[in-house]
């Protein structure tokens, strides 16, 4: 049974594996046109909850994707031995033994951010992100665009965090990179910047609602950065039409 | 021809548009205005002319990036408006960039994120006041104290330019904010005791309130706002006052000082009756002044926080689609609209 014969009629393929993976586009899908957090918009519960300071974005960012990573390559490995019916719950049980390493090897080396992040560790499982990838893609590609693809996402989804958390940090606060010896051990006490000095703390940015206007903004400017890329991709195309109609009018 | 898009409020009198309703509304603030000024100086002079600034920057810029006529929507006094409004909420010795937040909050993410005038589902004035009380809990509740230490002009500036270190001398905490937190005394014992609970303090702030009380009286006898939102809600607040005052005189505060203080009558005759944020039938707008003054009175007594206006009113700006749902009036000569899931079928 190949993998082509596992997929039900009617769900969207995405690259599908005939043509042969492009690396090129996996890539530019995770980190920018189909972005976890800024397109699909999942995962958002981790998103919003944790992005309240860099160290806290990047921690959970790169928990996330490496969750993400050893799930699509497993889920991609196993994808011609699971049955249609069953293929949800085998899949969270790949995501969810990942996660529980992770929260572990968090738990063993960053104590305090494992700390911090508290709830949010074990509930990477329920992030929708991975379960969307392993169902999407890693179930229907071999495992090498798979891992680029788990990679990419998480990447995507990181880079948001970490934006995210840094306009919080910085407006919340006053400062970026506070406490980042919580994940890079102690030399990284000094990379704290203090932006703004005797700055008062605008708490509203630190709370949830700042996180959403926080991802709205973020998603405007996204928008805002494809509209203008697609217009000048249209006024280079009018301009090629024109020099090739005057090539078949002197044809 | 051009047709221009002409957004609500809607007003069916001839010549009353927009602008005229706004200009009118920020007439009106005016006897409040000069209280507050006479009992608390001129703190709230200067913010207005911060907060009126802010919001005409803010208004142009985003109406410069959304590609709208400027001068049409700046000339509707609608920025104006809810800068006088916040300019009158906030406390006289906030910091300058405190107002500047405030104001440019609301009208950029109240209101123009929405869509601008007529879209905004929240009353923008009272987004950027919530949003400047949870970040900035200790300057937005320090009052001048009217206890006979009203600062000079310059000290005002001073204070609001954050050159003057000695403001706290002339702030304490108000009535309202000092009987939250009597701390188990009785109600009579604070009353006597209390800095911000004196007679002198007590009655400026009741001026001040009779003085919007008066401002909203005028609204509603040039047909401005109706007396429904404001009667409801002033209503309800004295009801619950009073029954938990009736329960309990030692420990809870009387109706005529949950009426006097804080910002009941600006709110009640000035936030609540927002004609875009509230609702639009009068029998709704009798639901949702009620509401609003339950929750100011739940918020004053058990909430976090030492006046609950801004959230009352923001809590029932979320309810307001649903009341005007409820509460449509029957048009004439039709049946009263049956409601809800109808299995039976008939009608």
């Amino acid at each position: 049974m190949s993998a082509e014969d596992t997929l039900a009629p009617d769900t969207p393929v995405e690259n599908p594996a005939p043509s042969g993976p492009n690396y090129g586009e996996i890539l530019y899908n995770g980190i920018w046109k189909n972005n976890p957090a800024l397109v699909q918009l999942l995962g958002l519960c981790p998103l919003l909850a944790v992005t309240s300071t860099v160290v806290n974005a990047i921690g959970l960012g790169l928990a996330t994707t490496v969750v993400l990573l050893g799930s699509n390559i497993a889920v991609s490995l196993i994808r011609n031995y699971v049955s249609e019916a069953v293929r949800l719950p085998a899949f969270v049980m790949i995501i969810a033994s990942f996660t529980t390493c992770i929260e572990l090897i968090m738990q063993a080396y960053t104590y305090e951010l494992y700390q911090i992040l508290g709830i949010f560790i074990p509930l990477i499982v329920t992030n929708c992100a991975i379960l969307g990838r392993a169902d999407a893609f890693a179930s229907r590609n071999p495992v090498a665009p798979s891992a680029l693809d788990g990679l990419m996402m998480g990447l995507g989804f990181t880079m948001v965090l970490v934006l995210l958390g840094a306009m919080r940090e910085l407006i919340g606060q006053g400062t970026l990179f506070t406490d980042m010896h919580l994940l890079f051990g102690e030399m990284a006490t000094s990379w704290r910047l203090e932006i703004f000095s005797n700055y008062p703390n605008v708490l509203f940015a630190i709370l949830p609602p700042g996180a959403f206007i926080g991802l709205g903004l973020l998603i405007a400017i996204k928008n805002y950065l494809d509209e203008k890329e697609k217009a000048r991709i249209a006024k280079e195309q009018e301009g090629q039409e024109k020099v090739s109609r005057r090539v078949r009018v002197t044809d | 021809m051009a047709l221009l898009r002409i957004t609500s409020p809607h007003t069916h009198r001839a010549g009353r548009r927009t602008s005229w309703v706004m200009l009118m509304v920020i007439l009106a603030t005016i006897p409040g205005l000069i209280a507050q000024t006479w009992f608390f100086g001129y703190g709230t002079l200067i913010n207005l002319v911060i907060a009126m600034l802010t919001a005409l920057v803010s208004e142009a810029l985003i109406l410069k990036i959304r590609q709208r006529p400027i001068g049409f929507f700046l000339k509707d006094y609608s920025a104006i408006l809810t800068a006088v409004l916040l300019a009158l909420a906030l406390p006289p010795t906030v910091p300058w960039w405190l107002t500047v937040t405030a104001v440019a909050f609301s009208i950029i993410f109240a209101k123009q994120v929405y869509g601008g005038l007529g879209n905004n589902p929240f009353n923008p004035a009272m987004v950027g006041y919530a949003i400047c009380l949870v970040s900035f809990p200790v300057p937005m509740t320090q009052w001048i104290g009217a206890a006979g230490a009203v600062p000079s002009f310059s000290d005002s500036l001073a204070a609001i330019f954050g050159t003057l270190p000695t403001i706290d001398s002339y702030t304490m905490a108000t009535p309202l904010d000092a009987f939250k937190h009597k701390q188990g005394m009785m109600s009579s014992e604070a009353f006597a005791t209390v800095p911000g609970l004196q007679e002198l303090s007590l009655s400026s702030w009741m001026w001040v309130n009779l003085a919007y009380l008066a401002g909203g009286l005028f609204l509603i006898w040039q047909r401005i706002i109706t007396w429904h939102t404001p009667v409801s809600m002033l209503a309800a607040l004295a009801v619950m006052a009073g029954f938990f005052y009736a329960i309990d005189p030692s420990n809870a505060a009387s109706p005529l000082f949950h009426l006097t203080s804080g910002a009941a009558m600006l709110g009640a005759f000035f936030i609540a009756t927002d004609p875009v944020s509230s609702c639009t039938s009068n029998r709704g707008k009798l639901f949702y002044g009620a509401g609003i003054g339950i929750l100011v009175y739940i918020i004053r007594t058990w909430g976090g926080y030492p006046d609950g206006v801004a959230f009352g009113v923001l809590l029932m700006n979320f309810a307001a689609p649903l009341l005007d749902y409820y509460t449509q009036p029957r048009t004439y000569g039709h049946k009263k609209a049956k409601k809800g899931i109808n299995p039976g079928g008939e009608g």
